[in-house]
């Protein structure tokens, strides 16, 4: 068949030929997608205008009423403040030690191998692994900061069991844990700085911090955008290693938004009002993404 | 500014010259070439090295503080008055009790095979799917690209309610399928390859197209060899994301014989109590697979981080 008109070939039974083969090839996803996606998406919507519940009886509709419970709930209000507590205190230090980290790595000092293993290694740990390790560091007669503390002679901390302390105990393994992957996206972007650039500074004679300031930094203005726009989607999502860690405790002080989502709906067997409140939380993501899409477009602008 | 492309929108030339700039990095990783960030300054050098290494050491503490405690017996692990040094030297007493109670072993294989599935289904579907935005023509092609981008912002945390009342009514709950299918579904992951393909020339599929293929032979033959790199660079991405997944997995399974790693290793505490030698051993076996695989694969996996983390932005 050398002819570029050959398009029909023998075999092809004219139904084949009636669905495009584009189509064919999109399908695989595209049925995962509408079952595991779209349709969830939508039978959310609709269980959280029901009273849903695990237990036998039918659901029946009730209109906005789980809406109007969970903007009268304190409960609600309170775990979405943490959520967004954790969102500050953590993406702001894993912005900031990522760029420290891959600046320092990036200048070629000797042993590249080990502090990259050193940064990004805790990254690759299952979040079960990370709980049972800070447990054990944060355990207030054994674990290993509460015996550094009393080395330099300051006072022991209950770290997850004091009100004020827990949150930042959290966000202070959370940091260790998940840094290193922002710390391998900037260190791709400085690798990516065009090299003229520093040539030309040194012949100005420039000097390393200056060159710091007025080259390396600027160049870095869009990648850090990015990296802290990615980085506050994944503190909002937050639920994993504070269910493990304290489970929402003491006093429920350290629940964020998700955790609440699982607490009412599986502890408490009430899909309905849980599917609400995963919608309010789906409205904080999007009022949050669309805030950096419009300081991402003003920026670039 | 050209000149701040993130790794993502440059993958494909990198690609073209690959052996030129992977020879510059490591030119530079070595300290090889002149230094343009630190300068010839002494001073800076050593006080860059310093700062590193107690950023270092900072970052290595609490894993070596770990791995002492799994080698320690009960006893030294629990003695406030010989925290840091065993007195009656290491044992790996922990390591063969956590191993025979068989549970560990179990989870990893569940997580070997859980990861491995999603994978393989996710690079496939999300590779096929990218191909047909990217290189075809059907109705709807566009609407239904723009509803997949849209979808990058859902949470799948927000799907966990109805997913598990989904496997509910299928009668899937505690199955490999319940946890596996919902993973697979990765809408940045099409983008991503989508752009990919983009950026693929059309020459060479022209080329097989004359010569009779078809468009099963031009993707499977022709343009999935030519994009090995990225490719391993989504599975990769992929698999560690599957393999450290937590919520689903650990909602949609209850039955001990079927939970992965993470969440298998959390009932550990439970099991253990206060004997802080063996958990620790648990989280050390629990840990080991990845990371033996980073070090053996680090450059691989830096680069798949580098290239789809950035979720395509």
């Amino acid at each position: 068949m050398s002819s570029p008109h050959a398009a029909p070939r023998p075999g092809a039974t004219p139904v084949r030929r009636a669905v495009p083969p584009g189509l064919l090839f999109a399908l695989p996803f595209l049925v995962l997608f509408a079952v595991f996606m779209v349709w969830p998406l939508v039978q959310g919507l609709w269980m959280s205008l029901t009273d849903t519940s695990l237990s036998a009886h039918a659901p029946s509709f009730i209109g906005l009423d789980n809406f109007t419970e969970a903007f009268g709930d304190a409960e609600m209000w309170r775990a979405l403040g943490h959520t967004v507590f954790f969102t500050v205190i953590s993406t702001v230090p894993l912005v900031l030690v990522a760029l420290v980290m891959a600046l320092l790595v990036h200048t070629g000092l000797p042993g590249q191998w080990v502090w990259r293993l050193a940064f990004f290694a805790p990254y690759l740990l299952p979040v079960g692994v990370v709980s049972l390790l800070w447990m054990w560091l944060y355990q207030p007669d054994l674990g290993l900061y509460n015996h550094l503390l009393d080395v330099v002679g300051l006072g022991q901390v209950a770290w997850l069991s004091d009100e004020s302390v827990a949150m930042w105990a959290i966000a202070l393994a959370t940091l260790w844990w998940t840094v290193g992957f922002n710390f391998l996206l900037y260190l791709a972007a400085l690798q990516a700085v065009p090299d003229h650039l520093y040539e030309a500074a040194a012949l100005d004679g420039a000097g390393a911090w200056r060159r710091l300031w007025s080259i390396t930094l600027p160049q870095l203005s869009r990648i850090t955008v990015v990296i802290t726009v990615l980085q506050i989607l994944a503190s909002l999502k937050v639920f994993d290693q504070i269910y493990l860690l304290t489970k929402g405790g003491p006093n429920g002080s350290t629940r964020p938004i998700v955790e609440y989502v699982y607490d009412i709906g599986f502890t408490g067997y009430r899909l309905g009002y849980a599917s609400a409140i995963s919608y309010v939380f789906f409205a904080l993501v999007l009022i949050a993404s669309a805030a950096q899409y419009a300081a991402l477009r003003r920026r670039e602008k | 500014m050209t000149s701040t492309e993130l790794p993502v929108r440059t993958a494909p030339a990198s690609q073209a010259a690959g052996p030129i700039r992977e020879l510059a990095i490591t030119r530079r990783a070595r300290g090889g070439r002149t230094n343009l960030t630190l300068g010839e300054n002494r001073v800076s050098r050593v006080l860059a090295l310093g700062a590193l290494a107690v950023l270092a050491l900072v970052w290595l503490l609490p894993a070596s503080w770990a791995l002492l405690t799994a080698f320690k017996s009960e006893a030294d692990a629990s003695d406030p008055a010989h925290w840091f040094w065993p007195r009656h030297g290491f044992t790996l007493h922990g390591f063969s009790t956590v191993w025979e109670r068989g549970d560990l072993p179990l989870w990893m294989l569940n997580s070997l095979l859980i990861s491995a599935a999603v994978t393989v289904i996710t690079v496939l579907v999300s590779a096929m799917a990218g191909y047909a935005f990217s290189r075809t023509r059907f109705p709807a092609r566009r609407p239904l690209f723009v509803l997949t981008v849209a979808a990058v912002l859902v949470p799948p945390q927000i799907l966990i309610v109805p997913w598990f009342q989904q496997m509910l009514t299928l009668h899937l709950l505690d199955t490999y399928a319940a946890v596996i299918l919902p993973q697979t579904v990765a809408p940045v992951m099409v983008f991503i390859l989508k752009k990919h393909f983009d950026s693929l020339p059309d020459e060479l599929e022209e080329a097989a197209r004359i010569d009779g293929a078809g468009h099963w032979r031009i993707f499977w033959s022709v343009l999935l060899p030519l994009s090995r790199p990225m490719l391993a660079a989504v599975g990769i991405f992929v698999f560690i994301g599957a393999w450290n997944n937590f919520l689903w997995p650990f909602v949609s399974t209850s039955d001990p014989a079927l939970m992965t790693l993470p969440v298998g290793i959390t009932s550990v505490k439970d099991a253990y109590g206060i004997q802080y030698a063996q958990t620790m051993a648990s989280a050390v076996l629990a840990a080991l697979p990845l990371v033996v695989v980073f070090v053996f694969f680090q450059r691989h996996i830096v680069k798949s981080v580098a290239t789809t983390g950035l979720g395509g932005q």
